[in-house]
């Protein structure tokens, strides 16, 4: 394998695994609050990727306001959802929850193919990020280094977020122990939108940049992106900001490599995280920056 | 281990249980240290011990939640140090917990079945199969947990959801389950707490009825010390993972470490115990 | 088993039932035959998952897997050499597959085998985990099967799919297999196994304590409620004579389990009832994605709105009414109002 060709594979391994890295994010933030698997998650991607498609190619808008547009209006969604799907439950058992959270991911999809219709719809790239660059005999589209960029950006200022301000605070305080927390005079529901609401809006960038990368949009175009970056955060340990983006650019260089140095698998590309998922949940069931959970007998 | 007396040390031919140097850390906490225990059968016997002296770890430790990182355990001459609960229980170990373990939406019938079937002889295929001896078998089972129900004073509740019972049922209802199992030995964790004093001295009576009638050996930890004075030949005391006295009950009452880690420093003697 | 009143009217009333099948024909159109038989094969789909859930509280959203590879099973047994040759036009179909050539019954067994087979292999390394971990867990399973599937086309003839399987599930032998998985899973759960298995799922350290082996009945309990999982698909590949690897995603466990939460976990007849009603309804809801016609205006039917009203019925149910139809509760001779006792036991 070329040089060349390795760095391409390289790249877009990097690209895949920061998508997977942000949608990831935003679940193991839910889950490290709430110990509840947030389905939805997945579908506000799509969400927020149709809102982009519908800003520059219906509305004619640039690119740059219709992500930030469509970011707000994801972030709406995912605090409208917990209000509505998950708040009402929050003292049920977890799987009621759970549940709850499935029938939304369907609601959202089945709305999405009403709404939008089932058909998959493709979405203009800008020049700038499709146009390769020639590096010294090295082809690189320029997407496949804005998407790392962009991701780093906005995990340093997630962790700024969580690390350095009251709200985040809060967040961690809650992901402790809720009750405690509720005690010492927090606003734990405002919290716990808030973490929705920051969920949602880094999936939604997953999303936008997802439908840059791979120029179409669908209504399922969610399920596996969702699913996978699930896997990703139980990879890296459920709860750890940090364990979630590792988890997540693993994933994408698993996935990439494995396919790029055996072709013959490339057929079974989507059944290989969750081989890794079965993997780490029988070696190391915390992952690899997760706390330990035990029952107390 | 400071008076060195080894209770019954002459009688550990006939121990149930000898536990012997069990140490047992989580992480860098020792929650129980270099415990020695001689448990001679048909005895009641008692552990007590202040809030986090380590007595529900040594339970855990006793019926196999716990593998101990030291020490060892041996129970009716077998030893059960890595053993799993289950396979525990089927030695002839029974408990109960502290926040009783019950399945609040089956009925007590139901909750005291499901300890009997560690007893079973009729593998599962049997039941969709129809065999006969399989539905002797339940009709076996049905009746035995009736009697038990019964014996706990539940006769009238049998098709009562457990977790509508009071509290003090549900004690009883978890006793009866685990006597279902057909126990040697039968841990009691905390059996008086939440009961009011009438209730705590028909538990004592309770106790050494069982004990009698089904041919027990019982341990128990109690933080009611009627209870533990009352009904116990044999107490050992605990603190910080360790034990700091063991003795007949009488002993115990006067014992001044008894009464420091119960009382502070400054408490004077006896005025509790 | 004693023959008390109880039991000898639950036979008369399955009986007669059956009776009423045989002349089914003559009053139900082709339509309500087959919706008729899809309640059937979805009663049984719905009986195993609620015996994996609803009474051993496995979460388990792998469901889908195990309807595949019934599926997959026995259509490759019912279907005869020649069409096998002729259909697997991508790559040839690989001996033994190729002359297998069974009976219809054999090939529901087998299909209901191989996938409870499937699900030891499972079982063993994801059993371990609890409540949500164990989802996804076997929900990636599923998508493993679902893929594997897509590839080994040399057996399954890939994304193509299989066409034209015998009908041999008629309406008789749907009600034949439903009895069948009904009355195993009662026998079971009304035995002292069922109350183990409704205390491995209220509190499994009881359990363990009580001297039962947890991971060994939850084992067995996944794999018994595979294999009815795979009797189910078995019939529904003949219901529908035609399958392919899209028909097992995720859509179809979701199905399932909204069968089992709607009719009430741990509920033999909740389930029946859960999957008779959902089945109907989901078949009703295909008229608001019909141009619907009001006599005076024509309103154009929306595609995909089924899925929009059933998803928020799901919604309802687990915000407003947790427990289904009947709970934990079984539909008996004497709640519906009789003297007789309790259920089928």
């Amino acid at each position: 394998m070329s040089l060349d060709i390795f760095l391409q594979h390289f790249f877009n391994a990097l690209t895949l695994g920061s998508l997977y890295a942000l949608i990831a994010i935003g679940y193991t933030m839910v889950y490290g609050i709430l110990r509840l698997i947030n389905f939805a998650h997945g579908d506000i991607l799509m969400v927020g990727a149709y809102f982009v498609f519908f800003g520059t190619f219906a509305f004619g808008w640039p690119w740059g306001v219709s992500a930030l547009l469509a970011v707000a209006g994801a972030s709406v969604l995912g605090i409208v959802v917990e209000k509505a799907a998950y708040r009402p439950l929050r003292d049920a058992p977890r799987i009621s929850a759970l549940i709850s959270a499935i029938a939304v991911s369907f609601f959202i999809e089945s709305l999405a193919v009403v709404v939008f219709t089932g058909q998959p719809r493709p979405v203009l790239q800008p020049e700038w990020l499709v146009s390769e660059w020639q590096l010294g005999g090295v082809r690189i589209l320029p997407l496949t280094a804005f998407v790392p960029a962009m991701t780093m950006a906005l995990v340093v200022i997630l962790l700024y977020i969580v690390y350095h301000t009251k709200p985040g605070l809060a967040m961690r305080a809650i992901s402790k122990d809720i009750e405690t927390t509720r005690l010492l005079g927090v606003k734990v529901d405002n919290i716990i939108a808030l973490t929705f609401g920051i969920g949602s809006a880094l999936a939604a960038a997953s999303g936008i940049m997802w439908a840059l990368r791979y120029p179409q949009v669908h209504p399922y175009m969610g399920i596996m992106p969702g699913l996978k970056a699930f896997i990703a955060a139980v990879f890296g340990g459920i709860g750890s900001i940090q364990g979630a983006v590792i988890g997540g650019v693993t994933l994408g260089f698993v996935e990439i490599m494995t396919v790029a140095f055996m072709p013959d698998l490339s057929g079974y590309r989507d059944a290989f995280a969750f081989v890794l998922l079965v993997l780490v949940l029988l070696f190391k069931p915390t992952g690899l920056l997760g706390e330990s959970m035990e029952e107390k007998i | 281990m400071s008076d060195g007396i080894l209770p019954a040390e002459a009688e550990s031919a006939d121990a149930l249980l000898l536990a012997s140097d069990v140490t047992m850390r989580f992480g860098g906490v020792t929650a129980v240290s270099r415990l020695n225990l001689t448990l001679s059968k048909g005895s009641i016997a008692g552990i007590i011990g202040p809030n986090g002296a380590g007595k529900t770890t040594a339970f855990n430790v006793l019926s196999g939640f716990y593998t101990p990182q030291e020490g060892s355990v041996v129970f009716d001459g077998v030893n059960i140090r890595g053993k799993s609960p289950a396979d525990i229980c089927r030695l002839g170990m029974a408990r109960t917990f502290q926040n009783i373990r019950l399945s609040g939406q089956m009925t007590v019938l139901e909750n005291i079945m499901v300890g009997c079937h560690v007893r079973r002889r009729c593998p599962w295929w049997m039941a969709p199969l129809g065999f006969p001896a399989f539905y002797r078998e339940e009709e076996e089972i049905r009746t035995k947990g009736q009697r038990l129900a019964e014996r706990v004073h539940l006769a009238e509740n049998l098709d009562d959801q457990a977790g509508s019972l009071p509290y003090g049922a549900q004690r009883r209802l978890e006793i009866a389950r685990a006597l279902a199992t057909e126990p040697k030995l039968l841990l009691l964790d905390e059996p008086a707490a939440g009961m009011n004093p009438q209730e705590s001295l028909e538990l004592m009576h309770f106790i050494g009825h069982i004990r009698d009638e089904f041919d027990l050996t019982i341990l128990l930890i109690e933080h009611d010390m009627k209870v533990v004075m009352g009904v116990c030949q044999y107490i050992w005391v605990m603190e910080y993972g360790a034990l700091i006295a063991q003795g007949e009950p009488d002993d115990i009452r006067r014992n001044p470490d008894v009464i420091r880690a119960y009382l502070g420093e400054e408490a004077s003697p006896g005025s509790v115990l | 088993m004693r023959l008390d009143r109880n039991t000898f009217l639950s036979i008369a009333v399955m009986a007669l039932f059956g009776l009423m099948l045989v002349q089914a024909e003559t009053f139900l159109g082709d339509y309500q035959i087959y919706i008729v038989k899809l309640i059937f094969i979805n009663a049984i789909l719905a009986l195993s998952l609620n015996l994996i859930y609803g009474f051993t509280g496995m979460f388990s959203l792998g469901h889908a897997g195990f309807i595949a590879i019934g599926a997959y099973v026995s259509a490759l047994c019912i279907l005869s050499p020649e069409q096998k040759e002729m259909m697997w036009i991508l790559e040839p179909i690989i001996w033994p597959f190729s002359t297998l050539f069974t009976p219809f019954w054999v090939s529901v067994l087998a299909g209901g085998a191989v996938a409870a087979l499937c699900a030891l292999v499972i079982a063993l390394p994801v059993l371990r985990l609890g409540d949500d971990y164990l989802g996804i867990a076997t929900l990636g399973f599923a998508e493993i099967i679902r893929v594997v599937i897509v590839n080994a086309t040399p057996v399954t003839n890939g994304s193509l799919g299989i066409k034209g399987i015998p009908g041999h599930a008629t309406l008789l032998s749907c009600y034949g297999w439903t009895l069948f998985t009904l009355i195993v899973l009662a026998r079971l759960v009304f035995s002292n196994f069922g109350n183990v298995l409704r205390c491995i799922r209220d509190n499994e350290i009881a359990a363990r304590v009580m001297g039962i082996n947890v991971f060994c009945y939850k084992v067995l309990s996944f794999c018994l409620g595979a294999f009815f999982a795979g009797i189910g698909g078995a019939l529904l590949g003949t219901h529908l004579s035609t399958i392919d690897p899209k028909m097992f995603n995720f859509l179809l466990t979701f199905n399932v389990l909204m069968f089992v939460v709607a009719g009430g976990l741990g509920s033999l007849t909740g389930s029946l009832l859960g999957a008779a009603i959902i089945t109907v309804l989901l078949e009703w809801l295909r008229a608001i994605e019909e141009p619907m016609n009001l006599g005076f205006v024509e309103l154009p039917g929306i595609p995909g709105m089924r899925m929009v009203v059933f998803s928020l019925v799901l919604l309802g149910i687990i915000l407003y009414r947790r427990e289904g139809i009947m709970g934990t509760r079984e539909l008996t001779w004497k709640s519906l109002g009789t003297l007789f006792g309790r259920g089928k036991q």
